[in-house]
């Protein structure tokens, strides 16, 4: 998307039209795009230094009415209505608190049935809407491209920016197709497509790129699993993550609280029809992926771009032919005590963490139930279920999930972000292994120590159950697969 | 921001790729609600190991940090340039940046240039060859030399001119208000808004 050759004649992609439509000025001379930005989303980690610059420079929040907060990173998932034990924890969500209540930005707080990760909220209220810009203090923004909207993480200097201008100065990004075509094998979802895709370009493959995600397997996946796509988008390195709005998206919009009603739903479908990449637009780069062929993936390193096949083994570091490559193998099967040549099947775990902004939606808690439903956890293995909102935990309370959570012998939780990253108390040990449902296996990510398998939520079930990274194909009762995560609707 | 035009000081070699930013600041260091104070958090897990490089006594005061591809990557926390700051950095050099640690960078005064593999390599061996040595990077020039080595980095313009400057985005934003109103006057009544509270 270089921003010379970009003229309304000439046939656009998705990310190009959206960005066009939000050009407040152009850039010259090498000078970036004025962007604007159409939904703000804060969180307490990365907010307060952001308030404190505005107050500091006595500027207004422009626009409290695009601006939307809630509490997640830090917030406990147990007792949540006892005061915070972790006093930095609770510093930080005070702060929040009197920051929105000065500046005027609506929060939904620990308690209230709004409250969750940041990125399940918006959604689910349905202010995440095609065609929009949506920012926040969080790489993984990306998620709300799944509605076609262009969204991504800012830093703090960004948000406070935004906070006080509503828009970005931004080069226009590059673009590239990642088209899946074909069907997913019953037990293979979602979060293979992206784990597979991630090993597919390395975490640096999607670096100054907006990846569309395209395909007849990508038409197929609910907007749970479209999701969990575009959440990883940065964990390829890319920004973004779209996927053209269409009728599956309009479905889940329609009715829901900031959603358009009456003549404005028709308007905003008449639009949203318009955005999809024309026939002949160029992509500045292209990857295909089988669905066919794909199997429940799982990460054996310590970056989401080493994973494999969950019936392949642990690499050998030898066989990478780049120098660079070879040394991070290295040190990764250090860091996760892992031996070249073990199938990966064969590893044990210590916990499984069924949750976070990737996978943490009524589907895939649904996915993770039915494969769980009538058997019990492996002895010795720590299960935790922690739902992506208050909204979706009563959704799942009211279907029966919670019960068959903890009959299995599973801990359910209350909703944030938790061992995602470990900002509360739901940590790792140091030295721990964790088959998770999450986004980043990086070194300590979920505890000091703690070692991160990123698998989807029928093998997080599967492993629950049999102890060692498993897949659902490897259960005896697997036959009956029906409900999968992410998978076709 | 203060100008940024040439820095002298020691570098440090840092042989990893893919230094994710949980390794640069891990998130239990993100409670904090100030900007400052991050200096003992930064690389707080790999510095635990008395031979990691900056524990070393040669590498005491480092201001040019020089690491493997793809630094920086992962989350959008700006606390890891608040870190490399607090710590004592002012520039860092790798082939590839994450994007949002990248432009997190600018924003604070420290320089991300992008150099190519063999250039990190030719790097790690003349700073290891004299540890301790003084590296001088020269925005102006683009140039990063140490002894006899001269190498060239890329940095977008747009960054450079604002580092050079020491100039404040918000305030360049906003000398364009009049045409984000503008912008504003043409919003369709269906695109979605937070408040009121339906």
């Amino acid at each position: 998307m270089t921003s010379e050759s970009r003229t309304a004649a000439r046939p656009r992609t998705l990310a190009e039209k959206v960005w066009d439509a939000h050009l407040v000025k152009k850039g010259e001379d090498g000078t970036p795009d004025l962007i604007y930005i159409d939904l703000h989303l804060v969180h307490e980690v990365t907010s307060p230094q952001a308030f404190d610059g505005l107050r500091l420079a006595g500027r207004p929040l422009r626009r409290p009415d695009l601006t939307i907060a809630t509490e997640d990173h830090n917030t406990p998932t147990l007792a949540i209505d006892k005061p915070i034990a972790d006093l930095t924890s609770r510093t930080q969500i005070e702060t929040l608190r009197r920051n929105c209540e000065e500046f005027g930005v609506r929060l939904h707080s620990l308690g209230d049935i709004e409250q969750g990760i940041v990125h399940v909220v918006g959604p689910q209220l349905g202010l995440t809407q095609p065609g929009i810009t949506v920012v926040c203090g969080d790489s993984h923004t990306s998620t709300h491209g799944a509605f076609g909207a262009m969204a991504f993480g800012i830093g703090t200097s960004e948000v406070e920016h935004v906070m006080a201008t509503q828009t970005l100065p931004l080069k226009p990004f590059k673009t590239m197709a990642i088209t899946v075509e074909g069907t997913l094998r019953p037990g293979v979802t979602a979060k293979d497509i992206i784990l597979a895709v991630i090993t597919k370009i390395g975490t640096g493959g999607g670096q100054g790129y907006v990846l569309e995600y395209r395909g007849s397997a990508i038409r197929a996946l609910s907007m749970d699993g479209r999701m969990t796509i575009c959440n990883m988008s940065i964990e390829a390195g890319a920004r973004a993550g779209m996927v053209a709005p269409d009728a599956t998206t309009y479905e889940y919009l329609k009715g829901r609280a900031h959603a358009p009603e009456g003549q404005d739903w028709d308007d905003a479908v008449a639009y949203w029809d318009t955005l999809a990449t024309d026939e002949g637009a160029a992509f500045d780069a292209e990857v295909t992926i089988d669905a066919d062929t794909l199997e429940p993936f799982v990460t054996w390193g310590t970056n989401p771009g080493q994973g494999a096949s969950l019936s392949d083994s642990v690499p050998n570091p030898n066989d990478f032919a780049d120098a660079n490559e070879r040394a991070a193998a290295e040190r990764a099967l250090e860091y996760m005590d892992l031996t070249a040549g073990t199938p990966l099947k064969e590893v044990a775990v210590d916990a499984v963490f069924m949750g976070s902004c990737t996978n943490s939606r009524i589907e895939d808690l649904r996915a993770f139930a039915s494969i769980i439903q009538g058997q019990k956890k492996a002895d010795g293995v720590r299960v935790m279920v922690v739902p992506g909102s208050a909204r979706v935990r009563i959704e799942a309370e009211a279907e029966g999930l919670d019960k068959i959570i903890t009959d299995f012998g599973a801990e359910w939780r209350f909703a944030g972000c938790s061992m995602c990253l470990g900002m509360n108390p739901d940590q790792l040990a140091p030295g721990e292994r964790c088959a998770s449902t999450s986004n980043r296996n990086f070194e300590g990510r979920q505890g000091k120590g703690g070692r991160t398998h990123l698998v989807s939520p029928l093998v997080a079930a599967a492993t629950a159950i049999r102890g060692t990274l498993s897949s659902p194909w490897d259960l005896e009762h697997s036959s009956d697969l029906t409900v999968t995560s992410g998978e076709a609707k | 921001m203060e100008k940024f035009t040439t820095v002298t000081g020691v570098a440090a070699p840092l042989r990893r790729s893919n230094v994710d930013t949980d390794q640069i600041i891990p998130a239990v260091f993100l409670k904090r609600v100030t900007k400052t104070g991050f200096e003992d958090a930064l690389f707080h897990g790999w510095r635990q190991d008395p031979e990691f490089v900056l524990n070393k006594p040669e590498f005491q005061g480092a201001r040019i940090l020089v690491a493997g591809a793809d630094f920086g990557t992962g989350s959008s926390r700006e606390h890891a340039v608040w870190a490399l700051r607090d710590f004592g950095f002012d520039v860092v050099l790798s082939p590839r940046f994450g994007d949002i640690f990248r432009g997190n960078s600018g924003k604070q005064g420290l320089l991300a240039a992008a150099i190519t593999e063999d250039e990190v390599e030719a790097l790690w061996a003349a700073i290891e060859a004299n540890p301790g040595t003084e590296m001088t990077v020269d925005l102006v020039a683009r140039t990063a030399t140490i002894g006899d080595l001269q190498v060239s980095f890329e940095v977008d313009d747009y960054t450079r001119w604002r580092l050079l400057e020491g100039l404040d985005d918000i305030g360049l934003t906003l000398r364009d208000e009049a045409l984000i109103s503008e912008f504003e006057a043409t919003r369709e009544s269906w695109r979605p808004q937070t408040l009121p509270v339906k």
